[in-house]
């Protein structure tokens, strides 16, 4: 089996990555949008922060580690695309390291701005970098506008991927699901 | 050397005689935040179980003060309430959001006191307290802590006053449980004389 990606498709490490993301991240969104509304005595008013913490934490570094895979191996091949559907992929998939990359770390800025750190589960601690009175009020504000934002890119991506699928019938979703079509 | 002008004398009768009569007469003070010797401070039970306390890092007010007649005191504050500090930024932020002060919506807390009655050292201000946007009388219970001359020539009076107020009197609603239906304000308050 394939490790690494090469021009015909991914390989095992970024599938893999690929779908934990995508599954964690529409319920890190969906998580974020429920714990906020919990009143103070429901059993999960300190769980779900605690575990949208944790998990934040290690979404952010599995999404470095990601970003440099991705610039250590060759990217499997988009030809098969119109011209304006490579730029519009190509855009997306750029698009989200950054805009993940600035979503949890704004969700970092808001739990650590009174240098407080992050724990993670019962496992290791983020500890805090910028101690600012104040911080956690515009760190939540732009952590709410990218996870939206988030949230949008996904549909985007979630829709191309299925249009290539369903009305072209292409095998690019099939790549990112049981990797390149020819390998030993 | 010309003879002081009968102008010039008149003057600084005038000017004496002012300075003489200044602490007979209700005099204006300035609450000296800026050299943060006032503090407002809060507290509310946590579950029951202990006191969680905070503080309105941010106000001013003027209040005036007259040793003879206390009861014709006044006092007027005006808080920041995005300035509301528990030492926790993720409780701050929840406390400035809309379940509890709305402070983008509702900046600014004010007191405006309508009437002193003084027992002894004691005195209850009775006034107006609009928070979240809601008005409604409350009273404070007041003491002087002292007064006087400071050591760089000015002329200082300081107070100290609890209350108690139901969160919900002012709309807000967020339940924290039966134990912390009520929070306790603190002011303590050492005005400048102008």
């Amino acid at each position: 089996m394939l490790i690494g990606d090469s021009k015909t498709g991914y390989g095992l490490i970024s599938r893999l990555v690929h779908w934990i993301m995508a599954l964690a991240i529409p319920a890190m969104f969906a998580l974020g949008l429920w714990m906020v509304t919990l009143n103070y005595y429901s059993p999960y008013y300190r769980t779900a922060p605690d575990i949208h913490r944790s998990v934040g934490m290690l979404l952010l570094i599995l999404l470095v580690l990601r970003f440099l895979w991705r610039l250590a191996n060759p990217k499997p091949d988009d030809a098969e695309l119109s011209p304006l559907e490579r730029v519009a992929s190509r855009t997306v998939h750029w698009g989200f390291y950054p805009l993940l990359f600035a979503l949890m770390v704004s969700g970092y800025l808001i739990s650590t701005a009174d240098g407080r750190p992050i724990q993670v589960f019962n496992w290791f601690s983020v500890p805090s970098l910028i101690h600012k009175k104040g911080l956690e009020d515009a760190a939540g504000e732009v952590h709410e506008v990218l996870a939206y934002v988030t949230m949008l890119l996904f549909v985007l991506h979630a829709a191309a991927a299925l249009k290539h699928h369903f009305i072209d019938h292409s095998s690019i979703l099939k790549r990112m699901w049981s990797g390149p079509p020819s390998t030993s | 050397m010309k003879p002081a002008s009968p102008r010039l004398l008149l003057l600084a009768l005038l000017a004496t005689a002012i300075v003489a009569a200044a602490p007979a007469r209700a005099a204006d003070y300035v609450i000296d935040t800026a050299k943060s010797h006032a503090s407002i401070n809060f507290r509310i039970k946590h579950l029951g179980f202990s006191w969680l306390t905070g503080r309105f890092n941010e106000f001013s007010g003027t209040f005036t003060f007259d040793e003879a007649h206390p009861e014709a005191s006044k006092v007027k504050v005006e808080v920041d309430t995005e300035s509301i500090d528990s030492n926790h930024a993720e409780r701050d932020k929840h406390l400035r959001s809309k379940e509890f002060l709305d402070t983008a919506t509702y900046p600014t807390a004010t007191f405006e006191s309508t009437g002193v009655k003084v027992n002894g050292d004691k005195a209850t201000i009775t006034g107006n307290l609009t928070l979240h946007g809601v008005t409604k009388p409350i009273e404070i219970a007041a003491e002087r802590v002292g007064g006087g001359d400071d050591p760089w020539g000015g002329f200082r009076q300081g107070f100290t006053g609890t209350t108690r107020i139901p969160l919900k009197d002012f709309g807000i609603n967020f339940d924290l449980g039966p134990a912390s239906q009520e929070v306790e304000l603190t002011l303590n308050i050492e005005g400048v004389r102008q």
